[in-house]
């Protein structure tokens, strides 16, 4: 189940430019509203047309503009599961399902039956689309793209445009039936947490352009650019420059910082506001803040601090509730080893 | 009194209608789907909606009159169109197709794309899209199409009096027959045959509504 796309598409604001593969895994594309992730998508499953490039799935070559080759969608086997879910309004659930279905009667039939109960939608036969709940309507979505012998799931923001309970409810049954799935499956989003919580790996998408690919953990640890940095939700980022070796200047905090190397072409100095930590004395990277503002979040509080004496720019440090107790200014420590360090 | 306005009139919007509704549904179909020249290909067969009917009538005299070139090859098989039954409906296709092709359109536009890209990737040929997906979740806008073409067949009077001319008891029709009456000086007539009118077309766009809501409410 192998997935390589390497495309180019003009769009009205810039050109898409994408190039991953993916197998066996859930592959993840974050990015910010519009940035083309959804285009690669329909790109891929054949519903829009790129400039020019090479898809291929499991050695069928999908697309492939020097040799001429583009597959019409009904010829792709990729299963799309949109946004809203895309059920046919005037067809019952069991019609839904039976109408993507291949074979013969008996196999359709067959196959239908199957995925209603693999899915938990006994009783629901005979209903139509509209008067099903979001999660329901979402495994009709998945039934029906398995009927139909899809090679690979494409997931377009499946969980956006739900209220916060529903969204996690539907993100636990979709957890489920990925696992069982096994497949490759690509995720399109603009939610880190759900990102990270669903995926293996994760492709980050700026203006049309793919910037770091590699492992969840490594992309949040080391985003590498400014946009996934941004995207991963970094909320701490100031321009910086090298002083030597081992020091860096951040320009708009205003302090000295001791890092193990500074790259040469240093651009940014970012850090997540979880991993400030409270120091008792002075020390390396340790510097005093006078506390601006003080925002109490559902189960942490964030407090807003900038150098003291300085007009730096302000710095969110965000720690859980009982850990705060009212105060002018705080010692904090930029841990060296939790800077997220940007090259040019 | 002399039914035959009436039964002409229904009978020559009645073909018109069928005509118009599969020609006016393919059009929609084929201009949705156009890559190019969309908006020249809408703007050509709405024109007959903003055009005079008078001119409609002029162009159909024109090409397919006696001396055109289509009048001259029909004539070789004794076929001749102008001031028949089959002009009258030739008019009234083309005045009420533009209805029929936008109210069809309307209704296309107005359904998910993503509905029909979902079946696209399941693998459903675009003719199953088409007839399984496209026109049931359509209806209520073809079935308005319908109405008014109908509605506007038969009434249509400028072009039939210029192609079909108004020849009683063969292509007079209802609203021709008004015209002949009033300028006759028969009011009676005329106000007889616009009652007719009146309360068919009001009848259809009544029931029309009655329909639609009530298949609303069912959801």
């Amino acid at each position: 189940m192998k997935l390589v796309v390497n495309i180019r598409k003009k769009l009205r604001n810039f050109e898409l430019a994408t190039d991953f593969s993916a197998e066996n895994e859930v592959f993840a594309l974050l990015g910010a509203s519009g940035c083309g992730k959804s285009m690669t998508l329909k790109c891929i499953a054949g519903i829009e047309t790129p400039d020019s490039g090479f898809i291929s799935l499991n050695d069928r070559i999908l697309f492939d503009s020097e040799k001429n080759i583009n597959l019409p969608p009904q010829k792709r086997k990729v299963g799309y599961l949109f946004q809203n879910y895309a059920l046919f309004p005037n067809m019952t659930i069991w019609e839904n399902i039976e109408f993507a279905a291949t074979g013969t009667k008996e196999e359709k039939r067959q196959k239908t039956l199957e995925n209603i109960r693999k899915f938990s939608l006994e009783g629901l036969e005979n209903a139509y689309p509209n008067q099903l709940s979001g999660g329901q309507q979402q495994r009709v979505a998945f039934a029906r793209i398995l009927v139909a012998d899809s090679e690979i799931l494409l997931l377009d923001e499946p969980f956006s445009a739900l209220d916060n309970y529903l969204k996690w409810q539907l993100e636990l049954e979709f957890t489920e039936i990925l696992k069982g799935y096994g497949g490759t499956a690509v995720l399109v989003s603009h939610d880190r947490g759900e990102v990270f919580r669903l995926a293996d790996r994760i492709g980050v998408m700026n203006q049309g352009h793919l910037e770091t690919v590699s492992g969840k953990h490594e992309v949040f640890a080391d985003p590498k650019t400014l946009a996934s940095t941004l995207l991963t939700g970094c909320k701490n980022i100031s321009k910086a420059h090298c002083i030597d070796e081992h020091t860096l200047f951040a320009e708009e905090w205003g302090v000295e910082l001791k890092v193990q190397k500074v790259p040469e072409n240093l651009q940014y100095v970012a850090i997540r506001a979880h991993y400030f930590t409270e120091s008792e004395t002075d020390g390396e990277n340790v510097f005093n803040f006078e506390v601006a503002q003080v925002i109490e979040d559902t189960f942490s509080y964030l407090v807003m601090v900038r150098l003291v004496n300085s007009k730096g720019k302000l710095l969110r440090w965000e720690l859980e509730k009982d850990k705060w107790h009212e105060r002018m200014a705080v010692r904090l420590k930029l841990p060296a080893e939790k800077l997220i360090l940007l090259e040019k | 009194m002399d039914f035959s306005p009436l039964i002409i009139s229904l009978e020559t919007a009645l073909t018109a209608t069928v005509v118009t509704f599969f020609l006016g549904i393919g059009l929609a179909y084929g201009v949705v789907r156009l890559r190019y020249f969309q908006g020249i290909a809408d703007a050509i067969i709405t024109l007959p909606m903003v055009l005079p009917p008078t001119v409609v009538g002029f162009f159909l005299l024109l090409f397919l009159g006696r001396k055109s070139a289509i009048g001259q090859f029909l004539l070789q098989f004794d076929i001749n169109l102008v001031f028949t039954w089959q002009a009258a409906v030739i008019a009234a296709v083309i005045v009420s197709l533009p209805l029929m092709y936008r109210t069809a359109r309307g209704a296309f536009e107005q359904l998910d794309v993503n509905i029909l890209n979902a079946a696209r990737t399941l693998g459903i040929s675009e003719w199953r899209i088409f007839w399984r997906i496209l026109l049931p979740n359509s209806w209520q806008g073809i079935l308005a199409g319908v109405v008014l073409s109908f509605t506007r067949a038969l009434g249509e009077f400028g072009a039939t009096i210029m192609f079909a001319g108004n020849i009683p008891g063969k292509t007079q029709t209802m609203s021709t027959a008004i015209y002949a009456a009033v300028q006759a000086n028969d009011y009676d007539s005329a106000y007889n045959w616009a009652m007719v009118i009146v309360f068919f077309s009001l009848f259809f766009v009544v029931l029309m509504n009655a329909y639609t809501s009530k298949m609303l409410s069912r959801g």
